[in-house]
């Protein structure tokens, strides 16, 4: 288990075969010489059995839900539901080409249609576009929207600022750069919601609009949100909703009945899209009727009993992805809230019990920088941890690992020293949150009396600690073959320092 | 509901030890104007096999062709059987992105690899480690174009593919650039006219195969760029890359596509991946992830995500974009095709789609039916004239069970009787005289 998986093309072996490709009895039509290519690509050489083995034997060193507890912090680590995966693979949705004509995908047309309308029913907002190919991507594709809106009413010029919270994930700021709008950041009180009287200072005729996600990165409702409403909506700017935190309120509050203009939904955290390692993900957008104009095209519409595609949208910013949208997501989160119902708001009543409870269990062993309920997510301090012995947030996330369970999200929100932060999901078991609290706990007790148990964790998994100085220093990034020279280490300067003696 | 494990007793205990009588307590930090107390109006929940009714109903109202030769992008390139067994591997397919390396090294490595593949393929020293789309990545693209020249006009070829222009062309509205377009001549693009269109722009974007399916005369279009100090920027075909020239190998500084061809099944137009690969000295100007080789403390070689300092997470609005959730699983089904194929059978790929290609030409030629463009190469794709509207020729073939290709009047004038045809080493000689019959009966 702890021996490193050769790369594949270490393995490799000229002449081996995975995979045989047709070869009908025809001539090859010559290329151009210049055009031809002169050496052929060093992609590795194997048969079909020792390539899965390969893969077979990387995925055992990997952690996922299926293996085990993820409470990352606004990822929404839920089950993956295996009936979704099985659904993707139907030949009538699998293999559907997006240009073809719309009289043969009214399956998936009716499937996005239908797919929209419960993102608008659970949004409280008008008009959707599924395009968005993550979160990310849909906070651009709003704020570009509302740059459309405001050029559309000669207030472009004049609105160049949006305001976030310093609580923002990452993503909130550098979309805003992306969509060449300047930041305005607001601070959080010492309640966890926005300061809004710094808010009242700071919003003008200046401002295109607010990014906020609620309950924010904390994990907490902003008690003033319909404070904040007013203040915006009155100097005519708009309010974008980021939806990573949408699994606390679903069927419980609604983003457009909070105010929001704008907001995108993360379907690989609130409705199950499998991450992947990375990615997939989907990030569609729900907006009010004002700004659906200028949607990217096509949006999906429904005439009697057909549906058809829209491209006749002359205000529209124009597309951000190619097709719809990726479709296989869609077919997923539509599985995922057809199999809940109107009981997602039952989801979201677990995932914020399931908070609180383990909330409860830990409270006493670590900070808790603010003393409310939470909602599905929360965020503990480790600095006294820090402070009595040395031990911090990354220690105490490499130590989990050794007690079976993924680390929680760490050093974010910024706002918290030493963050832990914390989020469950609804489809975790009791016992499971018993065993993580115990495991927090028994390392709060490590930390006082053996406390390099958890300094050299994690033990037991493929690698140690890896540097990360180093990797960032001499970048590495592709296998260079016979040039490759793998990093050393302290192993292999041993190794020579024996050979010489 | 199956996928929750709390029963009543397990509630009670946990209402009692937070110190809440009921759930609803749990949300009182909610003003009473935002709550929404009714029941969300949504059709009611259902059991597993009821959901699959559900669903292949859904599915059963889609008819997809038996024999199909749409392509203009993406393509019904054959998806191997072990593809499909790896992407369901749990520990690949519910892991998140991998911040916690000694929990990830399988996702890691598994990006290190494609990474290498993708350098390999391009000709290129440093991939990231996916984008959304093969649309998206070239819109990336033109932005590290900006930033390395500080320049902001930006060349596209026409005969680049329109959804990808159209990309480009909404992402430039927030990325400050000037897209200029240099119209096609006969089928492919004029390097002289590139070369005029050149001069102060930060990058020159053109597509090879392009969207007709010719071969554009890719090393003097990255000369035109590379003497106007643009950044040549190639739009290439992965399949392609066993027969045709390496980008990085004439001129080209950055190479994107969409990776779908190399191991996804179309999918209604996804998920798919898009690839970006860059000569050195633009890693640090790169978006997206990228996986880097270290060792950890007892020596052991590891990988982890570096130059993250690029990132949204650690940069925020200094990023090189916000680009978080990328397309990991795509890409790495991507890599295990390649690694079937090996060079060898990817060589073969490309030439069997050339061979059955030129097979089509030929017999719809013969049939009296004029390629639009009869002296220019072409690798999987052709375009062809029906001697009526395409759409006619499309619904017409449609009957007779073929979907016979794209129209692509839908995007250029004077083209509507236009076909184009995508050939895969998917289809067979027999398959192909039968798009010939519906086409030319």
């Amino acid at each position: 288990m702890n021996r490193p998986v050769p790369l594949i093309y270490e393995r490799s072996q000229a002449g081996r075969r995975g995979l045989a490709v047709p070869r009908p009895d025809l001539p090859v039509p010559e290329l151009p010489d210049e055009l031809a290519r002169k050496e052929p690509p060093r992609l590795p050489e194997l048969a079909e059995p020792e390539v899965l083995r390969h893969f077979t034997e990387l995925s055992t060193r990997n952690f996922g839900i299926d293996t085990g507890f993820y409470p990352l912090g606004s990822c929404t680590m839920k089950y993956n539901p295996r009936v979704n995966e099985r659904l993707v693979g139907v030949p009538g949705f699998r293999d559907l080409h997006p240009l073809a004509d719309e009289e043969d995908v009214q399956g998936a047309l009716e499937l996005e249609w239908r797919l929209g309308e419960i993102l608008r029913e659970v949004t409280g907002l008008d008009a959707v576009s599924l395009q968005p190919a993550a979160g990310s991507q849909g906070e651009l594709t709003g704020l570009l929207l509302m740059r459309a809106y405001f050029e559309d009413r000669g207030e472009d010029e004049q609105r160049r600022r949006i305001v976030i919270p310093d609580t923002a994930h990452g993503t909130n700021p550098a979309s805003v750069t992306m969509a060449g709008y300047e930041l305005t950041p607001v601070s959080t009180d010492a309640r966890g919601n926005i300061d809004v009287e710094e808010l009242r200072a700071k919003v003008d005729e200046h401002t295109a609009g607010l990014m906020l996600t609620n309950p924010s990165t904390l994990g907490l409702f902003d008690e003033n949100i319909e404070a904040i409403r007013d203040i915006f909506h009155g100097v005519g700017a708009l309010m974008y909703y980021d939806g990573a935190n949408l699994n606390a309120v679903c069927g419980i509050s609604r983003p457009g009945d909070m105010g929001f203009d704008v907001v995108h939904i993360n379907l690989h955290k609130t409705f199950s899209q499998p991450h992947g390692g990375g990615g997939p993900g989907g990030g569609p957008i729900v907006v009010r009727n004002n700004l659906a104009p200028f949607l990217p095209v096509p949006l999906v519409v429904r005439d009697g009993d057909r549906y058809r595609l829209d491209y006749d949208r002359p205000k529209s910013i124009g597309k951000v992805r190619g097709y719809t949208g990726p479709f296989g997501v869609f077919v997923r989160s539509y599985a995922f809230m057809r199999a809940w119902g109107p009981g997602l708001r039952e989801m979201s009543e677990v995932a914020v019990l399931n908070a609180n409870y383990l909330l409860s269990l830990l409270r006493d062993a670590y900070e808790l920088p603010f003393d409310r309920l939470c909602m599905h997510e929360f965020v503990l301090s480790a600095r006294g941890l820090k402070r009595d012995h040395g031990i911090s947030a990354l220690d105490v996330a490499k130590r989990l690992m050794d007690y079976g369970f993924h680390p929680p999200t760490v050093y974010f929100p910024l706002v918290v020293p030493e963050a832990l932060m914390i989020e469950p999901t609804e489809t975790e078991a009791k016992e499971t949150l018993d065993a993580f609290a115990e495991a927090m706990l028994a390392i709060v007790r490590e930390a006082r009396d053996q406390p390099d148990t958890i300094r050299s964790a994690p033990h037991g998994r493929p690698v140690e600690r890896l540097d990360e100085v180093r990797a960032a220093k001499q970048p590495i990034v592709r296998y260079a073959f016979e040039e490759h020279k793998h990093p050393t280490g302290a192993g292999e300067r041993q190794l020579e320092a024996q050979k010489g003696a | 509901m199956s996928f929750i494990s709390l029963t009543d007793a397990d509630r009670e205990q946990m209402l009692a030890t937070i110190g809440v009588e009921t759930v609803g307590e749990l949300f009182r930090d909610i003003p009473a104007g935002v709550r929404f107390e009714r029941e969300l109006d949504v059709l009611p929940a259902l059991a597993e096999a009821d959901l699959t009714r559900e669903l292949e109903q859904l599915a059963a109202k889609n008819d997809p062709p038996d024999v199909s030769f749409l392509g203009a992008g993406i393509y019904d390139h054959y998806v191997p059987a072990v593809v499909d067994a790896v992407l369901q591997r749990g520990e690949f397919l519910t892991a998140y992105t991998p911040y916690q390396p000694e929990l990830s090294q399988g996702v890691l490595q598994a990006i290190f690899e494609y990474q290498t593949a993708i350098c390999e393929l391009t000709g290129l020293d440093v991939s990231n480690a996916s984008g959304y789309d093969g649309t998206t990545v070239a819109a990336d693209a033109c932005f590290v174009a900006k930033q390395a020249t500080g320049r902001s006009k930006v060349v596209v070829t026409e005969a680049t593919n329109p959804q990808v222009r159209q990309v480009v062309k909404t992402y430039a509205r927030g990325f400050g650039l000037d897209v200029v377009e240099v119209p096609h001549n006969g089928g492919t693009t004029d390097p002289d006219r590139v070369r005029e269109a050149a001069r102060d722009a930060a990058a020159v974007l053109f597509q090879s195969p392009n969207f007709f399916g010719c071969l554009e005369p890719a090393p003097d279009l990255a000369a035109a760029a590379n003497e106007a100090e643009a950044v040549a920027i190639a739009h290439v075909d992965l399949v392609s890359l066993g027969v045709l020239e390496a980008p990085g190998n004439y001129g080209c500084a950055l190479a994107v596509g969409e990776g779908q061809s190399a191991g996804n099944w179309m999918s209604y137009g996804g998920p798919h991946y898009g690839f970006l690969a860059a000569r050195r000295d633009y890693i640090r100007k790169l978006p997206g992830r990228i996986v880097g080789e270290t060792v950890d403390a007892a020596g052991k070689r590891g990988y982890v995500l570096t130059l993250q300092t690029r990132e949204q997470h650690i940069r925020r609005e200094k990023a090189t974009s916000n680009i978080t959730t990328n397309q990991t699983l795509l890409a790495l089904a991507g890599l295990v095709h390649l690694s079937l194929l090996g060079p060898q059978g990817l060589r073969e790929t490309g030439e069997t789609c050339m061979a059955l290609a030129q097979y089509a030409k030929e017999r719809l030629t013969a049939r009296g039916l004029e390629l639009v463009f009869p002296d220019r190469t072409t690798f999987k794709e052709f375009a062809v004239r029906v001697g009526r509207t395409a759409t006619d020729a499309i619904r017409d073939a449609r009957a007779r069970g073929v979907q016979p290709g794209y129209a692509l009047g839908r995007d250029y004038p004077g083209l509507d009787d236009a076909l184009l045809v995508a050939v895969t080493e998917r289809r067979t000689p027999e398959e192909i005289d039968r798009l010939v019959e519906a086409l030319a009966p």
